[in-house]
């Protein structure tokens, strides 16, 4: 089924091997994906695509995803992201 | 083998990450004290996802859910149990029936995964009077338990005293799981050490533990590992002593003999048991026999 | 005659110098982070119209990064230094000067400045204590520091040395260590530096249990390496780990009575124990890192101020780094030739230099890294590293918290270790191991032009870093 984030909500820290991450709702209904990470060079196409698949897995089509990575594992991300996800995610209206 | 189980917190993707190569049997990935309300969804996924993509190599993961009287422990088994953790250690266990509610839980789940019926083992902690006086039952409630795990500090604020190094305190509690544990079959874990900067204490603390039967000891440090493990290895003596226990035994019956003594002492089957499980401990840790 | 020496400014002494446009000056880090004589010298002389100079500092700290503003001037056209933290290093990888800056060793820069390779017209030394005709001291004075090692061949070569100090004592200054002989011009000012930059107070062994992992795994190697003996000699450096090993070392000399010859390079309050404690004969002192281990220098004869020269110049007639056992340093990356690198992050940014450690490493019987095997996400074992500051030849063993890695060079090491049962491995499976655990990284790849020059101890260069777009 089709979910979208309907409030505001985040998960995880800002400390180092962790990600924080922060999802809103999208006005205009669609994915928006934002990475700002210490490993952009390193691991940048590697997070991007973790987020995607958490997202895909939560049937998430419509939401506003900020991360900001310090350095977390691709297991920890995703975690960051299916908590934000899960505390922010309502039912397509 | 376990020796040494060391909490980390488990929302702490940094100490979770080195969790193995500190030095201890198993590590315990906390849900409970070390993780906020707020932040109990966030470190389940957390460790779930550990679980699922990091290798512990040869440390056991033992996850620590939430008690049975908040609303947490189911939601912590339905995240953790499909990622087939060895050992669930819930908290605060004070009767029999509680090991058999979360039995039944988990054995709900391990159907409805296809999962091993019983594969999953328990380690109940013990931390209230009532807790204490039933550990035998707790010990016995269910196939799963493996071992039961002392907890002193909220033990201590049950029984409306101060914790202290010498643990006074808890000697009645200790001595009771032990001898619960024994008469169950199953293993049995001393509560950590807490003041993290005494070396000398923690290996006082362990000697005293081992001394009453204990089979290892919980630590919140990860400088209290070496001096638990140490603690609670055979030493050189042990294995050789128990080496020669099986040589004379085999002698024995080569020569047709019932009774043998070794060294002026009778070897009787308390003895070659514990020469017996010397000898796997001692394999298990690579250690040899001198020559 | 006395006291024609002591001028009353900064810019009188520069105006008496000679200094014009074109020359070069010259610093020594002592003071470190809390240094201020520098960035007073540089602003005077910018003042003064003075361009085109070639700086030539053993060291640059993030409170020099005001540079950037002389640089950007016209001031300062060249530097040399040893060492270049963040704050300055990321601006110059970004392209800032023109030419290229040039790193040299902490032996390196004593050699090339006694053969004239890159001479100096005008030395300032920051000098926490002198008399008016120039003998100075790092023992003693409100902005006391200890050594003053690396200011030696600054004095001892320059054309003019000029002495700046907030503490003007009576001639003679009582325990100098560098002597009048070699000094033009002295200065006094309010402060040349603020104590709390300058050392610290304590430094604390690390607390995190990977770090102390690796340090107990690195004293293991250590024990049975052969080298452990009476009369053994040994450096470390001041982050987390080592001091953790020096400790733990401590311990085993002292278990074991094992009575060593001396430890050397940068002091802390941990080698100044083990001195005491009769671990070392000796401390062999080219400058020190806190306050314990300047009280010790000041009070204890067998804590010895060496000079840059005496510590690593392969062009002296010997030096202290020729005679370690063990050294223990750290690094940014480690390639699988055992190269490695700790002048840029793994971006390929300016954040440090090879200080001593392509100097000890060559010098030393047993040169050991001690580094975890990722950082955050980042692993430390690499293909390439993305600048060699020190060569892998000079390097036995790499020590993290999954495994030792030894050299393949040194057979007889590898057996020694993997009879004490130390967990050897070959260092590709080490980069396997991190990167099962981090990803494997997308390469580095720098796209820009050269913006410093990496110069090995013997003067040849052995890498070039580039800027990054």
């Amino acid at each position: 089924m089709e979910k979208v984030i309907i409030h505001y909500a985040t998960a995880g820290t800002l400390e180092s091997s962790d990600a924080f991450v922060t999802v809103e709702p999208h006005d205009d209904n669609g994915l928006e994906i934002a990475i700002d990470s210490v490993v952009q060079n390193q691991f940048g196409e590697q997070i991007y695509k973790a987020v995607q698949e958490v997202l895909d897995e939560q049937g998430i089509v419509s939401a506003r995803v900020s991360v900001v990575d310090r350095g977390a594992l691709d297991c920890v991300i995703r975690a960051r992201v299916e908590t934000a996800v899960l505390r922010g995610k309502g039912d397509m209206e | 083998m376990r020796r040494s189980m060391l909490f980390l917190p488990g929302n702490t993707p940094n100490i979770i990450v080195n969790g193995e190569i500190l030095g201890a049997d198993s590590v315990i990935l906390d849900l409970e004290d070390a993780v906020a309300p707020a932040e109990k969804d966030s470190a389940r996924i957390l460790v779930r996802n550990a679980l699922k993509y990091m290798g512990f190599g040869k440390c056991e993961v033992i996850v620590r859910i939430n008690s049975i009287d908040t609303p947490e422990w189911k939601k912590d088994l339905d995240t953790i149990i499909p990622q087939k953790p060895g050992m669930i250690m819930p908290p605060k266990v004070s009767c029999a029936d509680d090991v058999k509610q979360i039995d039944a839980y988990i054995t709900e789940l391990e159907e409805k995964l296809g999962l091993e019926n019983n594969s999953v083992g328990l380690i109940p902690l013990i931390e209230t009077a009532l807790g204490i006086e039933n550990a035998f039952q707790i010990a016995s409630a269910s196939k799963r338990v493996r071992a039961i795990f002392l907890g002193g500090e909220d033990l201590t604020a049950d029984l409306r005293c101060k914790r202290t190094k010498e643990g006074n305190e808890i000697h009645y509690a200790r001595c009771r799981m032990v001898c619960a544990a024994r008469a169950a079959n199953v293993d049995v874990y001393d509560t950590p050490f807490t003041d993290v900067n005494d070396d000398e204490g923690l290996y006082t603390d362990a000697q005293y533990a081992k001394s009453l039967g204990f089979t290892g000891k919980a630590a919140i440090s990860p400088r209290h590992v070496k001096g638990i493990n140490e603690v609670f290895s055979p030493t050189k003596q042990d294995i050789d002593y128990a080496y020669e226990v099986m040589e004379t035994i085999r002698f024995a019956k080569e020569q047709g003999k019932g009774a043998v003594a070794l060294r002026g002492k009778m070897i009787d089957a308390p003895i070659v048991m514990r020469a017996e499980q010397t000898i796997a401990m001692a394999e298990a840790l690579g250690m040899g026999r001198s020559v | 005659m006395m006291g024609k020496k002591l001028v009353k400014s900064i810019r009188e002494a520069i105006i008496l110098s000679g200094l014009k446009d074109g020359m070069s000056v010259s610093f020594h880090h002592h003071l470190r982070n809390g240094d201020y004589t520098l960035n007073m010298v540089m602003d005077e002389i910018a003042d003064m119209g003075i361009k085109n100079l070639t700086l030539n500092a053993s060291s640059l700290f993030d409170t020099h990064a005001s540079l950037e503003k002389h640089i950007r001037s016209g001031v300062i056209r060249k530097i040399n230094t040893n060492y270049m933290s963040a704050g300055l290093g990321h601006r110059i990888s970004e392209g800032l000067m023109e030419e290229p800056v040039d790193f040299r060793t902490h032996g390196g820069r004593p050699r090339d400045i006694s053969l004239g390779i890159t001479p100096i017209d005008v030395a300032f030394i920051a000098a926490p204590a002198a008399d008016c005709a120039g003998n100075c001291s790092g023992k003693y004075g409100p902005s006391a520091c200890g050594s003053l090692g690396y200011a030696f061949p600054d004095a001892m070569y320059a054309q003019k040395v000029i002495v700046i100090t907030d503490c003007l004592m009576p001639y003679p200054l009582k325990g100098w260590s560098i002597p009048e002989i070699y000094v033009d011009y002295v200065v006094t000012v309010d402060a040349i530096g603020n104590p709390q930059g300058i050392v610290s107070g304590t430094t604390r062994i690390t607390r995190d249990p990977v770090g102390l992992l690796m340090a107990e795994t690195a004293v293991k190697v250590i024990q049975h390496s052969g080298l452990l003996k009476d009369g053994f000699s040994f450096q470390t450096g001041a982050g987390g780990a080592s001091l953790a090993a020096a400790r733990f070392l401590m311990d085993l000399m002292l278990k074991d009575n094992i009575k060593g010859s001396f430890a050397s390079g940068g002091i802390t309050g941990y080698l100044v124990d083990m001195l005491e404690k009769g671990c070392f004969e000796s401390l062999m002192d080219v400058q020190c890192f806190d306050l314990k281990a300047v009280e010790s220098i000041r009070k204890n004869p067998a804590h010895q101020e060496i000079s840059a020269m005496q510590y690593a110049s392969p062009a002296a007639k010997s030096a202290v780094v020729d005679q370690l056992d063990v050294v223990i340093l750290g690094a940014t990356e480690v390639d699988t030739e055992f190269n490695v690198n700790v002048h840029t992050d793994s971006n390929g940014r300016i954040m440090g230099g090879s200080g001593g450690h392509s100097d000890t490493a060559a010098g030393a019987k047993l040169s050991m890294i001690i580094a975890p095997l990722f950082r955050a996400r980042l692993p430390i074992v690499t293909d390439r590293v993305s600048c060699i500051s020190t060569p892998g030849r000079d390097i036995d063993v790499l020590v993290t918290q999954r495994g030792v890695a030894v050299n393949p060079k040194n057979e007889e090491l590898i057996l020694r270790l993997k009879d004490a049962g130390l967990p050897v491995m070959d260092i590709r499976e080490l980069k396997q191991i991190a990167e099962n655990i981090t990803g494997i990284p997308n390469k580095h790849v720098h796209s820009g032009r050269p913006v410093a020059n990496v110069i090995y101890r013997d003067g040849t260069q052995i890498d070039t870093i580039y800027s990054m777009i």
